[in-house]
């Protein structure tokens, strides 16, 4: 009996402690395109740093699973989308606080595996029969892109309708977010997939090859960043989103091969660098 | 208030809230697909291609795992060999392995840089994001739950009767095909149905392995997690179709293990 009851207080102690830990500690809770992932991991460290009373806690997805989850209400204080339009839709449900800053950009790319098995040397290898393509499912803004690409490559005599058509036929899987999409080129899975330039981190690096697509039919990818209506941390929140918009945030996003909006993407602070 | 008035209240309130948390999620989906009038997305193509799916590829589950798994647990049932108990633990793992795990698993053995799937290459068959898959998927965590109740039904069946047979000159076959299998037919439907419901419900594994395509691989489940961002009425219906149809499957396997012993 009285080990039953000790066993009870322990666990009891134990919620309650977690709860006001959650409490004593200055959470900020990003939501964030899953193509940040490394950047906003880089960037959070680079923050922490200076301020070392929060503490970031990240949610990646793709922007539109993100939306959603915001208009079904869930915690945040920021939401940095890949296009604007997942952006918009969190801001018609009244999630949004702030106005929109595009903070980043980027461009898509096809990655392969290293042993490139469909020999797919360009953007025409897309088409030819019985290649396996993986892309992003529709609605995350990397298959947004990817389909105003295949638009702009249908508008041109060169390719035509036929080519997206056959594009389109060769997609195997519609990943959920652009990340799955790299690792599934990554593991060999696929002969092809469409990413961002940004995907290509240093973890898959040496596992896939890159084939790029002309700026002419390339699209840049806007990234926008606001702070949401849960007013709690509205201060850590606008801190975060400058740092982000800061010279050391766009550096960081430059190291991890996005476009920087900024000039002068330099951190400022000589002593870090 | 004597000490056994406030045990009973306290016990009524616990299994109250036990009750409520079970119950409520499954009450709120209802509420909001008749608030939200989901069904009237339900002419989806995506919704009408996903539940063909669903359907066509838990039949073959079912299929293959009656053919495969119904001589397996007749063997572990019969037959005494070494290392059986490891062989059970073993078959019964996917039952509590997380499906992402089942998943992997599945892609590192018959993916194209797999354990097998490499050596499929060379006469160019793919596995992985193919219907294939998605029926591997499934029987992989979902068989186990008919050969384990296979087993057990194949152990009730008293030896004597099947020896009785064979006294009479019963063949093997015979012996089980009128002996052996109505004897324990009830069991093998029960664990068919869940395995069948299993099969249904099946996610982590089929998403990692056979990817998610509408018409070719995007299953119920699958539809649900891909369609809820864009269409939640969409992701409502199919969840509310879903859960009918687990339903069904569970009051069907309730009346089999009630219905008299008749068989």
């Amino acid at each position: 009996m009285w080990q039953g009851r000790k066993a009870v207080v322990l666990l009891m102690f134990l919620v309650l402690n977690i709860g006001v830990k959650a409490q004593q500690s200055e959470t900020l809770i990003v939501f964030a395109a899953s193509s940040l992932a490394n950047a906003f991991e880089a960037i959070a460290v680079r923050f922490e740093a200076e301020n070392p009373d929060i503490d970031i806690i990240f949610n990646f997805a793709s922007s539109s699973d993100l939306a959603a989850q915001l208009t079904e209400g869930a915690d945040a204080d920021v939401f940095a989308s890949a296009n604007i339009r997942q952006a918009a839709r969190a801001r018609e449900a009244g999630r949004l606080g702030s106005a929109l800053t595009i903070f980043a950009k980027n461009r898509l790319i096809i990655i392969v595996p290293d042993d490139n098995p469909a020999a797919i040397m360009s953007i025409d290898g897309l088409a030819y029969a019985g290649v396996s393509l993986v892309v992003a499912a529709p609605d995350v803004p990397a298959r947004i892109y990817t389909d105003l690409v295949l638009t702009q490559l249908a508008a041109d005599p060169v390719y035509g309708e036929a080519y997206r058509m056959a594009v389109i036929a060769n997609i195997v899987s519609e990943e959920q977010n652009v990340r799955q999409v790299a690792a599934k080129i990554a593991l060999g899975e696929a002969d092809a997939g469409i990413v961002y330039v940004s995907d290509v981190t240093p973890d898959i690096a040496d596992q896939v090859m890159t084939i790029a697509i002309p700026d002419s039919v390339n699209t840049l990818a806007n990234y926008p960043i606001a702070i949401t209506n849960d007013a709690a941390h509205s201060e850590r929140a606008r801190a975060f989103v400058a740092f982000v918009a800061s010279g050391c945030g766009q550096q960081i996003l430059q190291m991890w091969n996005f476009i920087p909006v900024r000039r002068d993407p330099i951190c400022e602070d000589n002593a870090s660098s | 208030m004597p000490r056994r008035n406030k045990t009973n209240v306290l016990v009524g309130v616990l299994a109250l809230i036990a009750l409520i948390f079970l119950t409520l999620p499954i009450v709120a989906l209802v509420i909001r697909a008749v608030a939200n009038r989901a069904w009237e997305g339900a002419g989806d193509s995506a919704v009408w291609s996903a539940i063909q799916l669903s359907f066509a590829s838990t039949a073959l589950t079912v299929i293959v795992t009656t053919l495969f798994g119904t001589p397996l647990a007749y063997t572990l049932a019969r037959r005494r060999f070494r290392f059986k108990r490891w062989v059970m633990v073993v078959i019964e793992l996917p039952i509590v392995l997380p499906p992402a795990v089942a998943g992997l698993a599945l892609l590192i053995t018959f993916g194209r840089r797999g354990l097998i799937g490499s050596l499929l290459v060379p006469f160019d068959i793919t596995l992985a994001f193919t219907f294939t898959a998605v029926v591997m998927a499934q029987t992989f965590v979902a068989a186990p739950f008919f050969i384990r109740a296979a087993q057990i039904g194949f152990q009730a069946v008293p030896r004597e009767l099947e020896d009785a047979g064979r006294v009479d000159g019963a063949d093997g076959w015979t012996l089980f095909r009128f002996v052996t299998l109505p004897l324990a037919g009830r069991a093998l439907s029960t664990g068919l149905i869940l395995c069948w419901a299993r099969a249904l419900g099946e996610f982590g594994a089929t998403i990692l392995f056979a990817g998610s395509l509408q018409g070719r691989t995007q299953t119920m489940p699958l539809l649900i997690y891909n369609i809820i961002e864009r269409d939640i009425d969409a992701a409502i219906w199919t969840g509310l179709l879903l859960i009918g149809l687990a339903l069904i499957a569970l009051i069907i396997a309730r009346l089999i293990e009630r219905a008299p012993d008749d068989v």
